[in-house]
């Protein structure tokens, strides 16, 4: 029987339209919008000034502490002006704007198409490399990778897992690069597992990917300390605390991080971005983003600058169609509702989702028919609906007696839900208080 | 610009709504309807219609006169309380019993509890349990109506295998002799065409039909149903190996008096059964139990009704304390 994670998940269905759409390079725009806060942390600060010159992959912003990135331009040209500009959600952060001139890259990068196989990096200039080039978690949280690569004291990894899994529908991003880059992403599993020390690594694929699985496979044999599983699809594999089940068959404690089961989990695209990062001396300015949406004209998958306004991303899937009435960065099930269609590209997108109203609207409510599916479908073993009645009263004490803050807001319970209770949206909240008042508690 | 909706993940739902969730339970029933139809005919049809519309009507008067809060008929639980009800009737009872069963099922059992959602006790027993206690003559007369299927045959009376066995135990008849005086206890009879027994309850086969029809459509999980069956298996079994001249064997004892038709639709009714899959099993054991035990020591030969009022109410606190398999098996400190 193929892997998977032991509890709940839903299969939503697969909707991959683009899957079958090479990498395309997004053509490089006259101006970017280049957001000092695309990491988790503090945002970084501008290191350039109101009309210096900028090459592509020069430092313009330095982390402002331990848990902050280095940002690189992802152009070539004059910064324009340097100001609060506001993100997805309609909220103002410093950005730097620049005006594209032509197309100069920072000669230290190597751009030539020779995959490095060698790795002569010391674990210490490896970490280094990937602080230096702003690698951060491409998976969705944005948590700066040279970090999550160090262990704190006394802990020790394990395994190094790679996800692959692309659980969420629509997204095809990972997908494309492990069919075109397999060997680079392996190369990059092998970086990390050398800065990580560690001599077994699991790279996590869902079944429905057989092509990707196949690619990858390839070069097994080269790299025989790296084995590539296939899953079972469901969701959320992709889950960091799911994927160490279903691979290592290991849990992450309550309140714990992968490394207390001795895990660390890596996307995949985070692994290409460490190979180009160490191998080739490249910084994080680009990524591959899936432009997908059943209503769209075209679902495409691109190599896509940071910076692009959103709105500049639908035009090169023909716009934004008339029945379209939510805009999603990333998936459907995870991703943010776009309310600012001008705001820009990060790092850590991944994909610009269309819905039409029929795919996202929610439908009347009913009373709760006690039927149980939304325990059924939890992943974390909670009881939603229970997590629903307590949060819409805020009980905190009984919400914490049942584990609210385990909740990994998957929303498997609130779209599974038959009487369509926006359970999520109320756990979400009873989750936030009590997290506040664990950590306001003196420590044992 | 365009306005876009922003609101919260998930974007996408899936599309389970209880109305379709009801349609699944009555779709299910149907094998079974269909089968009684042809043997009772227009009896069966007539039961069925009345606890059908009674339900319905009787949720609507409350919900919009009464209570004067949104009617929500349209879900259709209503519908399949009438018809599982009607289901669980005599073949031959009168449509006025229906009708009162409907109304007691509805109006005490679900509305004064809050509606849908919020009673504890399975709103289509709570009428069937009433109406046994209240016209304790009708709801054993299992006079077989008159159909087209034996039309011109006079009417016979089938008696419950159950009755028919403890009736035979009680007059120092061995199980043997029992089954040799009875035609209508082989177990081909029993599976395809037990004519003995509530309208919903002639084909063993049937009701399986509608539960593999739940069970693929997700609609149930087959905790409860199995625990069920298998407690009930054990504790006969148990003493049918003891004595197979007192005892009936266990596959009988599961094939007849309503077990099927209590463990796959009324033991499963959501709104009443558990929600872990702990919970489920706890609950199947203690209605398998109790189901076994007034068959052995109480007046009454069927049981799984009283057994699963019984257990309905032991729901909330199976709930309180019976809590599903957490992901995390241990608590990170500090
Ligand atoms: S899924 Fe919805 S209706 Fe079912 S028990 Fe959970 S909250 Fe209630
Ligand atoms: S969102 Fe939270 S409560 Fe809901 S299914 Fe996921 S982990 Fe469970």
């Amino acid at each position: 029987m193929k892997k998977t994670f032991a509890l709940g998940g839903v299969h939503p269905h697969d909707h991959k339209i683009s899957a079958g759409a090479a990498i395309e390079d997004f053509p490089v725009l006259s101006r970017v919008y280049i957001s000092m806060a695309q990491h988790l942390g503090s945002p970084s600060e501008p290191v350039v000034a109101k009309g210096d010159r900028v090459k592509v992959g020069q430092l313009i912003g330095k982390p402002t502490g331990f848990m902050s990135a280095c940002i690189h331009s992802s152009v070539s040209g004059t910064v324009a002006s340097i100001e609060p500009v506001a993100d997805l959600a309609g909220n103002k952060v410093n950005t730097i704007i620049i005006d594209v001139e032509g197309d100069e890259w920072e000669p230290s990068i190597d751009r030539s198409q020779t995959i490095v196989r060698e790795i002569t990096a010391t674990k210490e200039e490896i970490l280094k490399r990937i602080a230096d080039c702003g690698i951060v978690g491409l998976g969705g949280a944005s948590f700066p990778t040279h970090i999550k690569l160090t262990p704190p004291p006394g802990k020790k990894a394990d395994y190094l897992l790679i996800n692959g899994a692309e659980c969420e529908p629509y997204l095809t991003s990972d997908h494309r690069i492990m069919l075109e880059m397999p060997e680079q992403i392996l190369i990059g599993a092998r970086l990390m597992m050398k800065a990580l020390d560690v001599k077994k690594c699991f790279f996590g694929v869902e079944e429905n990917k057989p092509d990707a699985i196949a690619s990858l496979r390839r070069f097994s044999s080269e790299y025989p300390e790296i084995e590539v599983v296939s899953l079972k699809k469901k969701y959320p594999q992709g889950g960091e605390k799911q994927l160490i089940d279903a691979l290592i068959g290991r849990r992450v404690p309550a309140m714990g991080l992968p490394i207390d089961a001795g895990a660390v989990v890596q996307n995949c695209g985070t692994a290409l971005a460490v190979y180009e990062a160490v191998q080739k001396n490249k910084p994080l300015f680009e990524g591959i983003v899936t432009i997908t949406g059943d209503c769209t004209e075209q679902q495409r998958n691109f190599r896509l600058r940071v910076g692009t306004p959103f709105n500049k991303m639908l035009d090169a899937v023909g716009g934004l169609p008339e029945q379209a009435v939510k805009l999603i960065s990333g998936g459907p099930m995870m991703g943010k509702a776009v309310a600012n269609i001008e705001a820009a590209s990060v790092k850590s997108t991944s994909a610009l989702l269309v819905l039409t109203e029929e795919q996202t609207k929610r439908k009347p409510q009913t009373q709760c028919i006690r039927c149980g599916k939304c325990v059924q479908v939890c992943p974390m073993g909670l009881e939603p609906y229970l997590l629903n009645k307590l949060a819409k009263v805020s009980r905190m004490d009984e919400l914490e007696a049942n584990r609210v803050q385990d909740c990994i807001e998957c929303g498997c319970c609130l779209y599974t839900c038959p009487a369509q209770l926006p359970l999520l949206d109320n756990i979400r909240v009873g989750k936030g208080q009590v997290i506040r008042i664990l950590r306001s508690r003196p420590k044992k | 610009m365009r306005k876009l909706l922003v609101s919260p993940a998930p974007h996408i739902y899936s599309a389970e709504n209880t109305r379709r969730i009801m349609m699944d339970v009555l779709i299910a029933l149907a094998p079974s309807l269909l089968v009684s139809i042809y043997f009772f005919g227009f009896s069966a049809i007539q039961l069925v219609v009345v606890g059908a519309l009674t339900c319905v009507g009787v949720e609507y008067v409350i919900q919009k006169y009464l209570l004067k809060t949104e009617v929500t008929i349209s879900d259709l639980s209503a519908a399949v309380t009438g018809v599982l009800l009607a289901l669980n009737l005599p073949p031959n009872s009168p449509w006025w019993l229906m009708l009162i069963g409907s109304i007691v099922a509805i109006g005490v059992a679900k509305m004064t509890f809050g509606g849908l959602g919020q009673n504890i006790f399975n709103p289509a027993l709570v009428g069937r349990v009433f109406l046994l206690i209240s016209f304790p003559v009708l709801m054993t007369d299992w006079t077989i109506p008159e159909s087209w299927f034996r039309a011109g045959v006079d009417a016979t009376t089938g008696a419950t295998p159950l009755a028919l066995v403890k009736e035979g135990l009680a007059q120092g008849l061995s199980v043997e002799e029992i089954l040799a005086n009875s035609l209508d206890l082989s177990y081909f009879q029993m599976l395809f065409v037990k004519t003995g027994g509530s309208v919903g309850e002639v084909s063993a086969f049937a009701l399986l039909l509608g539960f593999a029809y739940l069970l693929f459509r997700r609609v149930i999980r087959p905790h409860i149903p199995v625990t069920i069956f298998l407690t009930i298996a054990l504790f006969s079994g148990i003493f049918w190996l003891i004595d197979p001249n007192q005892y009936m064997d266990p596959l009988f004892n599961i094939l007849t008096g309503g077990v099927l038709i209590g463990s796959i639709f009324m033991a499963t009714d959501y709104v009443t059964s558990p929600m872990t899959a702990r919970g489920m099993v706890i609950y199947g054991v203690g209605i398998g139990v109790i189901t076994m035990l007034i068959r052995m020591f109480g007046s009454y030969p069927e049981g799984i009704s009283f057994a699963i009022l019984i257990m309905n109410s032991v729901v909330p606190l199976i709930n309180k304390y019976i809590k599903p398999a957490r992901f995390a098996k241990e608590v990170k400190n500090g």
